[in-house]
């Protein structure tokens, strides 16, 4: 089970959290400030994994963010990393080629995207079709109730 | 302001972004923060009623600031208010803020149960499934309380959409993991697992994760998913790359769920059925088949999703330990991965392998690797491998290459990372003793490892070194020398002065023959030191010089001068100066006599578990000591290695238990057999029976009254320590009358062996006479000693039969670990006849503190922290015979509600399991 995901930046801002199991605020900075450390200080050609406290991290890095699943120790580390990155398609498919300022001005969609893809901290489904689907029905759901002006998707 | 907003736009969020980003210093965010935090307050308090949008968009503007790092104290009320809204996206901000800023607020956390209450019966999917999110984000027990009986509902309801189905499956997941007693099994439990064949595949995906949460929980309840997840895993394995249209990914069938289903079969035995265990080899087969084939894509997402599936089924083939082709198998693949050109699969492999060390299949074909590990070690950049290289070194070693890895690992700590280092002392450390064949080599090898990584050698090591050279007089010598080399070097390190002081001042002796190391050259050898050590070491060398002084009596003139000197006498810490002035003034008035004996050699250390061992599992929990943690073998191995062999002196046997059973008085234990076969048939007189009570009563204690009636009360007092025990018995005469022929004969079943100390046999009236019995296990047992006593009272024989509470949980000796370690362990034990469980009412009250002093008298260490339910109480404890040590895990799972108790052993002997959970059952 996936313990927390983070995207943060390379200058180490904080973009998404997520945490699957309660957690005390103080204790989310404070592994927040630390893992961002450890994994900003690793080099391109190492590992995506690495043991910290008793989890396993695995992280990958796209453009100017950083993708950061902590999972448990019988996780698979490789399937995870695809965790993440089919979450990256989903993201990308849903903004048109993502960029980290998509996610910024419209953290609540990233957030949403989340939760139609992993629920408490396991997925929900892979398939790029189904979780889409769910967010567009959605996007329709708001035009039908608001007059606000909807962007067109690709 | 970027036009990178989506869906509905907010404006006003997006400007309030924008302005953030152009903050240009902390200070000014804050001041902005603060400026919104007051308008968005005064928007909530104004007396215009807001509309939903203006109060979504104020309610995701909190959100945005307590997302960047500060704390909002209000908005909890609208935002729960968006929940009832009818409109999609102010519910779905309204679930977010929730989701994130959830407190236990009691009266909130009702409306907000209310509004999901409404949406879970709203029947509109898309609502539904909001809701379910939520209490999934969320999670609390209120939440559980609420809304555990309902979601198993819609998960089997045939008419429930499969989004809705997806997220209840992984919502129940959730309450399930975060408050598992409120989850309660029922008709649904069955349906789920038929889950596992349903027509959409996202169903199953998303099922398979409850499924195998709850069929690690409850394997029996759920075992029919076993072939279910084999056909399913079948016809996955086998079907053409395009065949599942979305679910292949970069070519491969379903990846995620293969794995998934890999993992789950984990939770079981190897299948017991044979045409499902032959579906499922050749399942196991034909991925290993696959690693072999030629990729369809040069993505790495291609080779990621199937070296993942790969990984998990050799994860698998290492569970199940029973197939010597495939573990083979498994191990030549990794072995191909240790060279690969991508780090991650070097580094899966090397942490994959570790596990494959263990099992005796595989151990051989894992040691193959060794000269490519050993390069891995020296040559990987990423020190996360290189950590992963050293644990399998760690891992595969034995004695065949204990020699060859502990050098490497030796000569890699001169350069190892600083953060990794202390791991590498303690593993060196832990080897060198281990797989010691001459001691000589393992003094050679902790001496060098204080000289290259002093600072990391903690004081466990150095005090293991002295303990084993002080019961070893084969090396003591060879010791001495050592270290006097050693102490040569112009810079050593103070560890290695601290070493040097203690064997010298007990073995300098060995090697004063040499006039290169006479008394004199040796202790100014010692004291050319002093000046550089801390107050610690000084008061060390201090205790050695004193040594010395009665070693030998030609340094006497020159040490009481240094110990006279100013430096010493007058030091101002006042430990240096006591010692200086006690051992001053002992060595001038003390006859050599009394010297010789005050100053006698330190008598041989008490065997025990190596506190370098502790610390090490202390320290790391997964990988490190696994191999220790193993079985009951290897870590008999350890602990016994010097264990009777090497030690004469008659105290250095295991607390010397054994030392005081006279070799007169023992009773024959065939004699008294016939005598307890006569006295369960009929005992003669006024006698009691057999005490099956009472004996219960010392299952999880040691010391009290055994057995009482008019004339006579005995109380027991025991003490266990490894496989021996001694037990004293008080006999109390309650009567004024003396009592003749007072005789007392005990009776073992053939697992255990027992001396008891004979009696007078006259006991006075009032008087209380006390026997000793010692006991030694030599395997697992279940019948209890038998004690019989006879004696006349007033002319009438008194013949009593009393079982000895001997119980096989005595000679636990506790062990402490780490949840990963325990539930790899829990994992381990899976086999069917490994696991004991009991389901049973509570007989007392289930108070806390009560249970954990029963689960502590249980002799086993109470684990905390490990169970993800901390209502439950996990243990664990390895159970001490002379033939074997049985490791052995406990779970007790209590309801309060039901005033039930479920009672889990699993060990490696099954009839250790049954017992303990036997005895044990009767507790609560």
């Amino acid at each position: 089970m996936m313990r927390f995901m983070l995207l943060f930046s390379r200058q180490g801002k904080l973009r998404l959290q997520k945490w699957y199991t309660a957690t005390a605020e103080r204790d989310k900075k404070k592994m927040v400030r630390e893992l961002m450390q450890v994994v900003l200080a690793r080099k391109p050609k190492m590992s995506s994994f690495l043991e910290w406290r008793d989890l396993k991290i695995v992280y990958k890095r796209y453009a100017s963010l950083y993708f950061c699943c902590a999972v448990e120790e019988q996780d698979n580390e490789l399937i995870t990393l695809e965790v993440i990155h089919r979450f990256v398609e989903l993201l990308d498919k849903y903004f048109g080629s993502v960029c980290e300022l998509d996610i910024i001005f419209n953290f609540e969609k990233a957030y949403f995207i989340l939760d139609e893809f992993l629920i408490g901290g396991e997925i929900q489904d892979t398939s790029k079709k189904s979780v889409l689907k769910a967010i567009e029905q959605a996007d329709l759901l708001q035009e039908v109730h608001t007059h606000t002006h909807h962007r067109e998707k690709k | 302001m970027p036009a990178v907003s989506k869906g509905d736009g907010m404006r006003g969020l997006a400007v309030f972004i924008s302005d953030i980003r152009n903050c240009k210093s902390k200070e000014a965010e804050i001041k902005r923060i603060n400026k919104e935090l007051a308008n968005i307050r005064s928007k909530f308090k104004g007396d215009k009623a807001l509309d939903g949008y203006s109060k979504k968009k104020y309610v995701c503007k909190l959100l945005f600031i307590f997302l960047l790092g500060h704390d909002i104290d209000f908005g909890h009320m609208e935002a729960v208010n968006l929940l009832s809204s009818n409109k999609y996206t102010e519910k779905q901000i309204g679930y977010l803020f929730i989701s994130v800023l959830v407190n236990s607020n009691s009266e909130l956390i009702r409306l907000i149960n209310n509004a999901i209450k409404n949406d879970l019966s709203s029947r509109n999917p898309t609502f539904m499934c909001l809701a379910l999110h939520c209490i999934a984000n969320v999670g609390s027990r209120e939440m559980a309380e609420a809304f555990a009986g309902e979601i198993p509902r819609i998960l089997v309801a045939g008419d429930t959409m499969d989004s809705v189905k997806q997220s209840a499956a992984l919502c129940l997941l959730r309450l399930y993991k975060a408050s598992p007693d409120l989850v309660l099994m029922g008709e649904w439990t069955s349906r789920v697992v038929h889950l596992l064949n349903d027509q959409h595949m996202g169903v199953v995906t998303a099922a398979i994760s409850l499924i195998t949460c709850l069929s690690s929980k409850n394997p029996d309840e759920f075992k029919t998913c076993v072939s279910l997840a084999v056909s399913r895993l079948s016809r996955i394995v086998s079907s053409a790359s395009t065949d599942l249209q979305d679910y292949t990914y970069y070519f491969v069938p379903a990846p995620w769920l293969s794995c998934k289903l890999l993992r789950l079969l984990q939770c079981y035995p190897p299948p017991e059925d044979g045409a499902v265990k032959g579906r499922l080899v050749e399942c196991l087969e034909t991925i290993l088949n696959k690693a072999q084939e030629p990729p369809k894509s040069k993505k790495v997402q291609h080779s990621n999703a199937k070296n993942a599936i790969l990984f998990e089924a050799i994860s698998l083939i290492i569970h199940y330990d029973s197939e010597p082709n495939l573990l083979v198998r498994a191990c030549n693949q990794l072995g191909q991965f240790l060279q690969h050109r991508e780090t991650n699969l070097r580094y899966l492999a090397l942490e994959s392998m570790c596990t494959l060390a263990s099992s005796e299949f595989s151990h051989e074909a894992v040691k193959t690797h060794i000269e490519t590990v050993i390069n891995a070690l020296k040559t990987e950049r990423d020190v996360s491998v290189r950590q992963r290289a050293a644990d399998l070194l760690y891992a595969m070693c034995d004695r065949s290459n204990a020699k060859q890895i502990v050098a490497e690992m030796l000569s890699y700590l001169e350069t190892a990372d600083y953060s990794i280092r202390e791991e590498m002392v303690l593993k060196v450390a832990i080897l060198a003793e281990k797989y010691a064949v001459d001691y000589s080599w393992y003094v050679d090898t902790i001496l060098n490892l204080i000289r290259i990584a002093g600072d990391y050698v903690s004081e466990e090591v150095w005090y293991r070194v002295i303990q084993i050279v002080i019961n070893r007089d084969d090396v003591q010598g060879y010791a001495a020398k050592t270290v006097f080399e050693a102490l040569q070097a112009p810079a050593c390190h103070e560890n290695m002065v601290k070493v040097g002081g203690y064997i010298l001042g007990e073995f300098g002796n060995l090697i004063a023959g040499d006039p290169r190391s006479s008394p004199l050259v040796q202790f100014n050898l010692l004291h050319s030191k002093f000046h550089l050590c801390s107050v610690p070491t000084r008061a060390l060398l201090l205790s050695a010089y004193i040594k010395f002084i009665n070693l030998f009596p030609e340094t006497k003139a020159t040490i009481q001068e240094v110990l006279r000197s100013d430096s010493q006498i007058r030091n101002s810490d006042v430990e240096l100066q006591q010692r200086a002035v006690e051992y001053l003034k002992l060595s001038s008035i003390a006859s050599t006599d009394v010297l010789a004996t005050v100053l006698e050699e330190m008598p041989p250390f008490p065997e025990r578990e190596s506190s370098i061992l502790a610390k090490l599992k202390k320290k790391k929990g997964p990988g490190a000591v696994s191999v220790e943690l193993e079985d009951g073998k290897e870590r008999g191995d350890y602990l016994s290695h010097s264990n009777g062999s090497s030690t004469p002196s008659p105290s250095a046997d295991l607390l010397g238990l054994r030392s005081t059973a006279p070799a007169s008085g023992a009773t024959p234990s065939a004699g008294s057999l016939l005598v307890d076969v006569f006295s369960e048939a009929g005992p003669s007189a006024t006698s009691a029976g057999v005490n099956d009570d009472g004996f219960l009563r010392f299952v999880c204690k040691n010391n009290g009254v055994l057995f009482e009636n008019q004339l006579l009360q005995i109380g027991i007092k025991s003490e266990y320590r490894q496989n021996l025990g001694r037990m004293y018995l008080f006999y109390g005469n309650k009567t004024s009358v003396q009592f003749v022929s007072f005789n007392t004969t005990v009776s073992c079943p053939g697992e255990l062996q027992s001396h008891i100390l004979q009696l007078e046999p006259l006991v006075e009236g009032g008087a209380q006479v006390q026997q000793v019995i010692n006991i030694e296990c030599l395997t697992d047992f279940i019948d209890a000693p038998l004690l019989n006593i006879k004696f006349r009272y007033g002319g009438a024989l008194q013949n009593i039969s009393l079982k000895l509470p001997v119980t096989i949980n005595k000679f636990f000796q506790p062990t402490e670990m780490a949840a990963a370690d325990f539930f790899q362990r829990w994992k381990q034990l899976s086999q069917p006849q490994q696991e004991a469980q009991k389901i049973f009412k509570a007989s007392h009250g289930m108070d806390t503190e009560v249970l954990k002093a029963k689960l502590l008298g249980l002799g086993t260490a109470l684990l905390e922290n490990v169970d993800p339910n901390p209502e439950n109480y996990v243990c664990a404890g390895v159970i001490q015979t002379k033939a074997q040590q049985v490791g052995c895990l406990l779970r007790l799972e209590p309801n309060a509600q039901a005033q039930m108790y479920r009672l889990t052993l699993r060990s490696s002997k099954d009839t250790v399991s049954q017992r303990v959970c036997d005895l044990l059952a009767e507790q609560f």
